[in-house]
């Protein structure tokens, strides 16, 4: 390993108001979750700080319930991938999200990293991200002075920067009801255990579907002018080159900006194809 | 009555998956890799190292408190500042001009690791222009020909010519174990020893004695090793002298384990190839002429380059007879980190070519891919392209109506015909031992000593690296000797204790070095008399018997001109690859691979199991996700996370077939195995992607490249390759010197025209 | 941190940053968890911790505080599992074994083919090409299932209050 960790520190709080109270006491404080990312950043010397706050005791941040008069399913910011995987609650309303917490890597890191990490990260290249994206899904960041919901979209603002301020906490992400057929595509560099090259999530909604993609931005982006274009009635011909307009893919160690913007339409295609409703029997 | 009467009858060994001689420790934590010693005082050894592909060092700055560390540099070297190999070309440190990104300048060891790694030291250079394409490059590092027959009077018999370039790319290793050794003082102050993940402890021994001059005697012990694959064959040597240095200037062990980015970026990886072929043909299959140039990028320095563009030129050609034939090859230097060696030495990049280029031959015939193949396939009695005459140990066709029939290949074919599936197959050899006169040169050697406890032992230099080293030798020695399997021990190898029995590498550890100690075991026997080992000790008291390698009598070898006996036997064989295309994605997943493979016979049928699948897997990533990104020099996706081996998902179920045709110099029968396995799935593959048909010329065939091969861009797909290869550097326009315009850079050229010429009633 | 090891509760004083890799390796001389590639990429250092498999090399020592980690160590010499993994090749050089017979043992005792290509997903192997290593784990699971009591399996819901 490369990177040293004597000078690296962790407070260690035990309940969620202490770990509130520090952020904004102690700070500047580097939440760790799962910690999937901490080596690997620390041995590219690209580490966001050197003071950290362990969030792993903190149990009521890893439940996943449903809450609002059983309305929305909350999926807590700790829930590691592998209780996502498990849970009922997910798999009835987001089946997506489970198909993209099997793909993000091994047993191993299924085991260890968290939603809330995923989303705090807000690498371009983050599985779930996509599927957020569509669901709509609000993220609730709380602080010592309380707590706020933003949606999904209004996140990010820019390449691995988000609205949540240096003394709040992803908390939880909300998942609210979501109608149409759900469909979600990974391509990694291999079967298994990979970084995704592009990955898609789509939702078939009445009236205008929702599509995401990551890695072909600096950030995971909805499509609204391809979704704008189907919602019209337009070609997929023509949806496919509107979604070729609207991401900006590039070449990099993994791929190249012209594979992913082809394939990106090619999933376009098929998104549409296999969620076409059924027609009615005679 | 004999010791053998009078004994029970025993089960022989050979031919059984008897028990490991490994033990248990390997499952319970127990064995010892080298990251896994401790010695007391030991210190952590760093190694600084250049950032420019090509330059001088102008100035070295250490900008931290020297105080408990020891800094070695090149002026600290006792002996010669020269790894010793092939050629003595490459320093041991950067003593001012520097070659390659990653070339080691300083070195660096403290106690604690933390301090070691946050010492910084600013190296101030003059840099100058590098070369990266080694077909631009100006300096060869090496030159072959083979010929036989003339190529004028083959292309003038030929009905059909079909040239083409075939790529491939670096490989990594990517042994789960990185390279590390422990460089110990012993304690009478004369001694160095090196523990080390080590394949060849000799090569080490001797490279090492040449760095430490008259300053120390050298002693290389391997520890337990976790993969080699040819990663540890020649490199070991530079890590071991970094580590013996600091060790002999602080007086302390030294430990020096690579983490696994160091070991990507600067370790030795498989050469890249770009390879030629010009073939004429006549309608009815029969191979006129084969016209082969073959170039392979060496990096900025020799090592073992000779011997890759050797093994990799004989058999270039593939299993087929053809009475003329030209095999042109070069390694050049290219301001990169050396290549060297990769288990299959040359042949898997040459086979894939070979392999291709004859789907493309089938192809420009009209002709069934098995035709072809079988019309050609060298039998007992043809001459290869070094004008081998091969013998009944040959089984080329076996080995292929065995694996058509066994996939079911032609119905295959035809059901899978406007599908996204494809079948396609590889009919290739391997050598075993080294070329032509390098097994006498090695001279090896092997010995048997009775044990006090009436068992016997093996001495030897060859390393266990997993593919199961003690257990064959203990079974081939068992049953020569007529003692029970577990009464014969091999111990580690240890130079101070174990004679050269040379490298571990080749193919070679059970062919020719399982052959001497079958002869120890015989002479052995044979001085034993009535007694058994016990009562031997007993009565008379030691014995221990060595052996030299001797060469069978028939090989004849002509160094300077290529010809003759270029291996003593060949393992034959042949796979079959079902893969299914994603026609969103391009991303081809394989389906199964049958893979028949003959290699004499299996002395311990579940390791020569493990063999063929471990190589066969190895090949199938080299064949599809296994790609090198080089830009300015240097590896860009030196971390596992971007380069990417084969997991369980990515290894298709596989169908083996092991014939036996026996090698009457090998011991009982065998041959050797270890290389053969991954010369076969990267052809395999490829054809399997044309049968879709998608023109894929490159390996590996990435969905990117797939992508732009089924587009029908050739041009852009081979311009990618070797981009990725060559860090951005465009294809020449032109040819392989720059001369005659052969490079597929039409791009206007659809799959059919590209490059194939037909003289329709050719006559002379 | 206090946390249980290999069934015993210990008490191991170490950074909370550093990796609990290096803390099984160096403070608690347990070697058997190997290093591979320090990024979470080819579970050579898989240990289970609540008998799930994770990457000793991700994870910060402070967080097995009170947590129940199993090394290789841990299962002595005597597991059906290691026995398979010698006598069915599971294990070529062994440098990836132990991870790889800590993730198996947390597919349960009868996994299918596909659980157990899925579940070693993670756990990457140069040599073998994997084949061996179903063999292993099916034969392991098979002399398991003749002798030892069915194992529950991990409740998916069991962190949901209703």
């Amino acid at each position: 390993m490369l990177g040293t960790v004597s000078h690296l520190e962790l407070l260690r709080p035990r309940t969620v108001p202490e770990a509130l109270r520090m952020l904004r006491d102690e700070g500047p404080l580097v939440p760790l979750a799962g910690a999937t990312d901490l080596y690997v950043l620390l041995n590219a010397g690209t580490l966001p700080g050197q003071r950290f706050l362990d969030l792993a005791p903190l149990a009521p941040l890893r439940r996943i319930a449903v809450g609002d008069g059983g309305r929305v399913v909350v999926v807590g910011a700790l829930a590691t991938y592998t209780q996502i995987i498990r849970s009922r609650h997910v798999r009835a309303r987001l089946p997506t999200l489970v198909e993209a917490a099997r793909q993000i890597g091994g047993a191993q890191i299924q085991n260890r990293g968290t939603i809330g990490g995923n989303i705090a990260n807000g690498s371009p290249a983050g599985d779930t991200l996509p599927v957020l994206a569509v669901a709509e899904a609000v993220v609730v960041l709380r602080s010592h002075a309380g707590e706020r919901r933003v949606p999904f979209g209004e996140f990010y603002t820019g390449y691995r920067a988000s609205v949540r301020r240096p003394d709040e906490l992803i908390v939880a992400v909300e998942l609210p009801p979501l109608e149409g057929a759900q469909w979600f595509r990974k391509v990694g560099t291999r079967a298994a255990q990979a970084i995704s090259k592009i990955v898609m999530a789509a939702v078939r909604s009445p009236g205008r579907p929702r599509i995401a993609l990551g890695s072909v931005a600096a950030t995971v982006v909805r499509l609204p002018r391809t979704e704008d274009a189907l919602a019209a009635g337009a070609s997929l011909d023509d949806a496919a080159r509107v979604l070729g307009e609207e991401i900006r893919p590039i070449d990099d160690v993994r791929s190249t900006a012209e594979y992913r913007r082809r394939v990106s339409a090619n999933l376009l295609r098929r998104f549409w194809a296999e969620t076409a409703p059924a027609r009615p029997a005679r | 009555m004999s010791p053998l009467e009078r004994a029970p009858r025993l089960m022989p060994a050979v031919g059984q998956s008897v028990k490991r001689k490994d033990g248990i420790g390997k499952a319970t934590g127990g064995t010892r890799y080298a990251d896994d010693l401790v010695f007391p005082g030991m210190l952590h050894g760093r190694t600084v190292r250049s950032t420019v592909p090509c330059g001088r060092v102008r100035a070295i700055r250490l900008d931290f408190d020297t105080a408990g560390f020891t800094i070695v540099d090149y002026r600290d070297i006792p002996g010669r500042n020269v790894v010793a190999l092939i050629e003595d070309d490459q320093p041991c440190l950067v003593e001012s001009e520097v070659r390659h990104v990653a070339e080691p300048i300083l070195l660096l060891a403290h106690e604690d690791r933390e301090s070691l790694l946050a010492a910084r030291v600013e190296v101030e250079y003059e840099t100058a222009t590098p070369v990266f394409d080694p077909l631009c490059s100006p300096k060869a590092l090496k030159r072959l020909l083979i010929e036989k027959g003339s190529l004028d009077a083959g292309f003038a018999e030929a009905d059909v010519v079909v040239e083409g370039t075939y790529r491939t790319g670096h490989q990594e290793h990517v042994y789960i174990e990185t390279n590390g050794v422990v460089a110990v003082p012993e304690d009478d102050g004369r001694t160095i020893t090196v523990y080390g993940s080590i394949q060849c402890p000799f090569y080490v021994d001797r490279a090492l004695q040449g760095v430490v001059g008259d300053r120390a005697r050298v002693r290389v012990v391997q520890t337990e090793t976790g993969g080699g694959f040819g990663g540890k064959e020649e490199y070991p040597s530079i890590l071991a002298a970094h580590a013996s240095l600091l060790a002999l200037k602080s007086g302390r062990p030294v430990k020096i384990v690579y983490d696994r980015a160091e070991d990507m970026l600067a370790t030795t990886k498989r050469h890249p190839s770009v390879i030629r072929h010009r073939t004429g043909v006549k309608r009815d299959g029969t191979l006129t002429a084969m016209d082969v140039e073959v170039v392979i990028d060496g990096g900025a320095y020799v090592t073992l380059s000779p011997v890759v563009l050797s093994r990799g030129g004989i058999h270039a050609a593939g299993p087929y007879r053809c009475p003329n034939t030209r095999i042109d090859g070069r390694a050049m230097f290219t301001n990169t980190p050396p290549n060297g060696a990769f288990r299959g030495f040359g042949a898997p990049q040459t086979q894939f070519a070979v392999e291709v280029h004859m789907e493309r031959v089938a192809e420009a015939l009209a002709m069934d891919p098995v035709k072809l193949r079988e019309r050609n396939a060298l039998r007992p009695g043809d001459t290869t392209a070094t004008g081998q005459l091969l013998k009944e140990d040959t089984s080329a066709l076996q080995v292929l109506r065995e694996a058509v029939k066994r996939s079911g290949y032609r119905r295959k074919r035809a059901r899978y015909a406007g599908t996204n599936r494809g079948i396609g197959l590889a009919l290739f050899y391997h050598g075993s031992g080294f070329t032509g006169s390098g097994e006498l040169k090695l001279a090896s050697r092997a010995t048997l000593e009775l044990t006090e406890r009436g068992g016997v032992r093996i001495l030897v230099s060859s390393t266990e690296i997993g593919q199961g080293t003690r257990t064959m030798h203990a079974q081939i020695v068992a049953d020569a000797l007529g003692i029970p399997y577990e009464d014969v021990e091999v111990p580690y190898p240890d130079t101070a204790v174990v004679p050269d029995s040379g490298p571990t590498v080749a193919s070679r550890t059970c062919m020719i070095v399982g052959r001497i100690l079958q002869r120890c075991a015989e002479e052995m026997r044979a001085r034993l008399g009535d007694l058994s080992p016990a009562e031997y000790v007993a009565r008379r008291g030691p014995l221990a018997v060595t052996k030299q390698y001797e060469a069978p009598p028939w090989i004849q070898w002509d160094e300077t001109h290529y010809r003759g006996d270029a291996y003593a036997t060949y393992a034959w064989a042949c796979d079959v690859a079902e893969v299914e295309l994603d026609p969103d994605t391009y991303e081809v997943r394989p389906l199964k691979i049958t893979a028949v493979q003959e290699f004499g016979r299996a002395i311990h049928p579940a390791l020569a199991r493990g063999q063929i699948e471990g190589g066969t897997a190895q090949g199938l990533g080299f064949a599809l996700i296994e790609q090198v990104v080089m830009r300015d020099g240097a590896m860009v996706n030196a971390q596992l996370t971007n380069y990417t081996i084969p997991t369980t998902l990515d290894t298709p179920a596989m169908d083996l077939a092991v014939l036996e045709n026996h090698y009457a110099d090998g011991p009982y029968g065998a041959k050797g195995l270890g290389e053969l396995p991954i010369d076969g799935p990267a052809p395999a593959v490829a054809n399997a992607i044309r049968s879709l048909g998608i023109d894929v010329r490159e390996v590996p065939a990435t969905p990117e490249t797939v992508m732009l091969a089924a587009l029908g861009r050739r041009a852009d797909a081979a311009r990618h390759a070797h981009a990725l290869a060559y860090s951005g550097a465009p294809i020449p326009r032109g040819g392989m010197d720059g001369a005659a315009a052969v490079e597929e850079g039409n791009e206007t050229l659809g799959r059919d025209d590209d490059a194939i010429a037909a003289r329709m009633g050719a006559g002379g | 941190m206090r946390f249980t090891l290999n069934g015993r509760v210990v008490d191991v004083e170490a950074h909370p940053m550093r990796r609990l890799l290096d803390v099984l390796r160096e403070e608690c001389a347990l070697t058997g968890t190997k290093e591979g590639c320090g990024e979470g990429e080819c579970g050579a250092c898989t240990v289970l911790i609540g008998g799930e498999p994770v990457c000793a090399c991700l994870v910060p020592f402070a967080q097995v505080d009170g947590a129940d980690v199993l090394t290789i160590e841990g299962l002595g010499a005597g597991h059906p599992l290691q026995h398979a993994f010698m006598d069915e090749v599971g294990a070529q050089c062994g440098i990836c074994t132990p991870g790889m017979i800590l993730t198996a043992l947390s597919l349960g005792p009868n996994p299918s083919l596909e659980k157990i290509r899925t579940g070693l997903a993670g756990n990457l192997c140069r040599c073998t090409g994997y084949e061996a290593i179903y063999r292993a784990v099916q034969k392991a699971a098979l002399g398991a299932r003749r002798s030892a009591p069915a194992r529950r399996e991990p409740s998916a819901e069991s962190r949901e209050p209703l």
